[in-house]
């Protein structure tokens, strides 16, 4: 069998390729390396929908940022995944920064981008009392918003499944062939024929493209470190808060989580691995002291745990989106910052090229556009927990306390593919909270255990080597 | 043991209790003592009994059954005794919320949701262990990067093993139990690592799980990286200069399949908060007067929800003291309110409960910043009490007559710990 | 014989006196830093035939739980926790166990039994 289209990638731009492309009459698998979708830099950024003045006008970036920024209200009706329009503030902390903020509005309207304000301190600060006194005045973009990355990826894959994706996880592309006018992939689990490849493998699409001779470039692993917070801050910011880049600081956020935590960060250092995830005392340092200067209530006691991701930097340090040398054959590399708020209109774009490519486009006329609504039970009113639990008792029973995440959720999360600890986790939030799974793991792995049929030993947190438990060594 | 069955539920009960630990099964027996005649406990583990259950070891009880018994033995004579006493209890259930008229809002999957009218509270929710995020271990985020409580709950009930090679983090009580049981369980413990010049577990339990097996423990070291992409695989550790901070160019990288973090104990207070309890910042946990009452009216709290304790036998005595309070309080017994503040001075990191009266006999539960020897703790002028050590990790009893209190006419008592010679 | 001066953590109360058994060579010829009879017995005790109770668990068939968790009735030498604790990895039990049933009676001659700490029901 020959697919159309095979995705390499199953980060937040394949996954949003994939949906796009489950429109049309076509076959299409996707190819992902890990165990669960969104595993790599799309699980681990910043989880912001930037509001699209901050890239610069003339770039592929700035052009996609706005597009995609737009796009987003459409896919949180349909597909259901955690995401609001919060609004975002620059703060200028000293007066010579005014002009920057001036430079950014003009940035901003130039590309159409609507609502900006400019705040005086006054003004700021009524709206960010928590904020340093010393912010001197700050440009406001209601457009910009926040989102759990993952739950996007998992929604976007969900329903591309929903509507005949098929999906071939724990697979990596090992080499490129062709035979006529068809892509032969070889991957782990045997080879995939397909007429059309989009290469979205983020930090690996430099590797991809040269086993396919299909473009000569590099990428650059580009990490962030952040620090999520207790939820006792809750509300300490109601925007997201940019410092304006200065000779000192790269640029440490303050953000409002979509689920109430406050995160800070990230870190931006070139490192020279692409599996180098560590967190280091020094990044940590340097959020921290940053982070001080714009909201001193912020303390790094509050600190419940920290990750760090790998942004996939080009050289141009712009998106790479296009055909290849190669017929058939398509990039879609250099997704870093703001790559998440701009998925959607890659999306739509590779549709585009493909089309040119000569790809046959026939609408599907029975395309679901949504999926079914999640139980979300910590979000749901007193009388609707009610409903909920006398109709399924298994929504009665409290697995994470910190989040307040029930048995039934759990068992949606693993019916709808979540394969390990950190699957559930990211897909229902238990074990995100303060104690950080201390409590409900073992109950979740006995979940696990029970709807996958699987043993404890089976269990990884997050796919390949990653056990949790071993059996006992009887001795005698 | 006969099966809990469950219980009919009431629309109202005189004292309902959130946590069937040991805090909350002792409060049981308390509020009977007072008089109560109904009384709910409302368990969130699938058995009340709470961490009771995983503690294998010996070391309960000397002081409340007069003879030393493991944690599962303490747990079910405790249970058996809250069911003779005609206590329902359930299990497996959540309270969701209490409202200021002491409506109770419980779900369970056996029960559904339910709003239940209480008498009185009492609050013994417990503690949760703090993780690698609270201490921002640089690194990797491997698996095999646990808590010891979580371990202990997968070696001694589940049957698993965390690992064959282990490193622990952090000389607290937990940590030092599952070294002696890693060992035991044929697994190589390979060192404890204390951030603190001194160790913070009790010390028969640095004698008998540590000492007996040979495992070393590093005072003033730390894990300053943990290594490993999927699985954790080694960790450095380093010793930490005196403001804590690890001194890289010291460190050492020991090749380990699993990092057991015994790093302290945080209250529980999810639900303290929700009710927004008065809360003190040193102990994480509610403010409590002489009768273990929280700031809100007729709610009462006691055993690791108000502060850690290391020996369940305080807790079991907190909490029978806060289960009278709590019967007293819903037959309609009112006591005088409190006269003196407790004020932690000098060494003294905190003080429970935080307020006392003059005409009442109180045990007041301390603990000190740093480790003394030859020391006294001095209640302003009214008391001294003599000691030959203190240690931050072993909490202080300090019993006060009314008789010294007597002689105090101000409103705040200013609590010290002095150094003698 | 040489007289020796051995130091004990005390263990047997949260306390933990810092003992000192003065030894000399043939007997023990005072005990200090104890604060009460136990501590003085503890040091002794310790100095002469070290013992300690050994808690574990045991697999059990049909219960509840997979694991039962069982202690010795009485401590035993201090030298001998590990083998004891080996022997007890080859012990299956099969559920109902009520707390206090004998699992092993006398391993390895060691002068004690090892029972149940707890109730498991049979599913």
């Amino acid at each position: 069998m020959v697919y159309d289209v095979a995705i390499i990638g199953g980060g937040i731009t394949g996954s949003a390729i994939a949906r796009e492309l489950m429109r049309y009459r076509l076959r299409v698998i996707l190819i992902e390396k890990e165990c669960e979708i969104g595993a790599g830099t799309s699980k681990a950024n910043s989880g912001i929908i930037h509001a699209g003045h901050h890239s610069r006008s003339g770039t592929l970036k700035g052009r996609l940022e706005w597009a995609g920024n737009q796009m987003w209200d459409e896919l949180h009706a349909d597909l259901d995944f955690g995401f609001r329009r919060g609004g975002e503030l620059t703060v200028a902390m000293k007066p010579d920064q005014v002009a920057d903020l001036h430079e950014l509005k003009a940035n901003g309207e130039a590309k159409g981008v609507t609502g900006l304000e400019l705040w005086d301190k006054e003004r700021t600060l009524k709206e960010e009392p928590n904020l340093s006194s010393d912010v001197v005045a700050s440009l406001y973009a209601p457009t910009s918003g926040i989102i759990n990355p993952y739950e996007a990826c998992y929604s976007l894959i969900d329903n591309a499944v929903r509507n005949g994706l098929e999906l071939s996880l724990e697979n990596a592309v090992i080499g490129i062939e062709w035979q006529d006018d068809v892509i032969m992939l070889n991957t782990r689990k045997g080879r995939i024929a397909t007429r059309y490849c989009v290469n979205a493998a983020g930090l690996f699409s430099d590797e991809i493209a040269a086993m396919a001779g299909a473009g000569n470039f590099t990428i650059r692993p580009r990490k962030g470190e952040e620090y999520l917070l207790d939820k006792r801050l809750m509300g300490i910011v109601r925007h997201t808060i940019f410092p304006l880049a200065t000779a000192e600081s790269k640029g440490i956020l303050v953000i409002p989580t979509f689920d109430g935590t406050i995160m800070v960060g990230p870190t931006a250092q070139f490192v020279d691995s692409k599996y180098d995830r560590t967190t280091s005392a020094a990044g940590f340092n340097e959020v921290f002291d940053s982070v001080r200067t714009l909201v001193p209530g912020i303390s790094p006691r509050d600190c419940i745990a920290q990750f760090a991701g790998l942004r996939a930097v080009l050289e141009s340090e712009d998106f790479l989106i296009g055909p290849s040398s190669v017929r058939g054959f398509i990039n879609v590399a250099g997704i870093q910052s703001p790559g998440l708020t701009a998925a959607p209109a890659i999306a739509k774009l590779i549709v585009e090229i493909l089309a040119d490519e000569g790809l046959q486009l026939e609408h599907k006329e029975n395309f679901m556009a949504q999926n079914p609504k999640r139980v979300r039970f910590a979000a749901l009113s007193r009388r609707e927990q009610m409903r909920l639990v006398a109709a399924n008792p298994s929504y009665g029973r409290i697995v994470c306390r910190c989040e307040l995440v029930t048995e039934g959720e759990i068992v949606d999360a693993i019916r709808a593919g979540a394969r390990t600890l950190d699957g559930v986790k990211f897909r229902t939030r238990a074990g995100m909270g303060r104690c950080q799974g201390g409590f409900c793991s073992a109950r979740v792995m006995e979940l696990l255990s029970r709807e996958l049929n699987v043993p404890f030993t089976a269990i990884t947190k997050r796919g390949g080597k990653s056990w949790i438990v071993t059996d006992r060594e009887e001795r005698g | 043991m006969r099966k809990l069955t469950s219980p009919q539920l009431k629309s109202s009960y005189d004292v309902i209790i959130v946590g069937g630990g040991p805090a909350g099964l002792a409060a049981a027996i308390g509020a009977k003592e007072a008089g109560a005649e109904s009384i709910l406990i409302v368990d969130r583990e699938q058995k009340a009994g709470g961490i009771l259950w995983q503690c294998i070891h010996p070391g309960f009880g000397l002081h409340h059954f007069k003879e030393e018994l493991t944690g599962p033995e303490y747990a079910q004579r405790f249970l058996k005794q809250v069911e003779e006493e005609g206590v329902a209890v359930i299990s497996d259930a959540y309270v969701l919320d209490i409202d200021k008229e002491r409506q109770v809002t419980l779900m369970s999957s056996v029960y559904g949701m339910h709003s239940i009218k209480a008498g009185a509270v009492v609050l013994a929710m417990g503690a949760r262990e703090r993780t690698r995020g609270a201490i921002h271990t640089p690194g990797t985020r491997p698996s095999g990067v646990l808590t010891a409580g979580l371990a202990q709950k997968l070696v001694n009930m589940l049957g698993y093993m965390p690992g064959r090679r282990i490193v622990i983090l952090g000389s607290g009580d937990i940590g030092l139990i599952m070294a002696r049981r890693m060992t035991l369980e044929g697994a190589e413990v390979l060192g404890v690592f204390e951030i603190m010049p001194y160790a913070n577990g009790l010390n028969r339990n640095i004698v008998q799980c540590l000492h007996d097996f040979d495992i070393p423990l590093h005072l003033s070291h730390t894990v300053a990286q943990i290594h490993g992409q999927e699985r954790i695989n080694a960790v450095t550790v380093a010793p930490v200069d005196d403001k804590l901070n690890p001194i890289a160019d010291k460190g050492w990288e020991i090749p380990c399949d699993t990092l057991l973090l015994a790093i302290g104990l945080i209250p529980e207070n999810e639900l303290s908060r929700q009710l927004n309890l008065r809360l003190d910042p040193v102990t994480n946990g509610p403010i409590v007067n002489s009768a273990m009452e929280t700031s809100m009216d007729g709610v009462f709290a006691c055993g690791n929800v108000v502060h850690i304790h290391d020996l369940v036998d305080f807790v079991t005595q907190e909490a029978l003291s806060a289960g009278r309070n709590a019967g007293e309080y819903a037959l309609g017994q009112r006591r005088p309110g409190d006269n003196i503040r407790l004020v932690p001075g000098n060494g003294v990191s905190y003080c429970v409960p935080h307020t006392i009266s003059t005409h009442q006999t109180h045990t007041v539960y301390m603990r000190v910043r740093k480790p003394h020897e030859r020391c006294s703790i001095t209640f302003g002028e009214v008391y001294e009490k003599k000691l030959r050590y203190a240690f931050p990790a072993e909490m202080i009893t300090v019993t006060l007559k009314p008789e010294f209190l007597e002689t105090f006419h101000g409103d705040a008592l200013v609590v010290d710990v002095h150094d003698r010679e | 014989m040489n007289a020796t001066l051995t130091h004990y953590l005390c263990i047997g109360c949260p306390l933990g006196c810092r003992l000192e058994v003065e030894d000399d060579g043939n007997d023990i010829v005072q005990v200090r830093g104890h604060q009460c009879k136990r501590g003085e017995n503890f040091a002794k005790e310790e100095h002469k035939d070290p013992r300690r109770m050994v808690t574990t668990t045991v697999a059990i068939r049909g219960g509840e739980l997979p694991r039962l968790p069982v202690k010795t009735a009485a401590p035993i030498p201090k030298n001998r926790m590990q083998d004891l604790a080996d022997e007890l990895h080859k012990v299956v039990v099969t559920a109902p166990i009520n707390l206090g049933d004998v699992i092993l009676a006398n391993p390895l001659d060691i002068g004690t039994d090892v029972v149940a700490a707890r109730d498991i029901a049979a599913v």
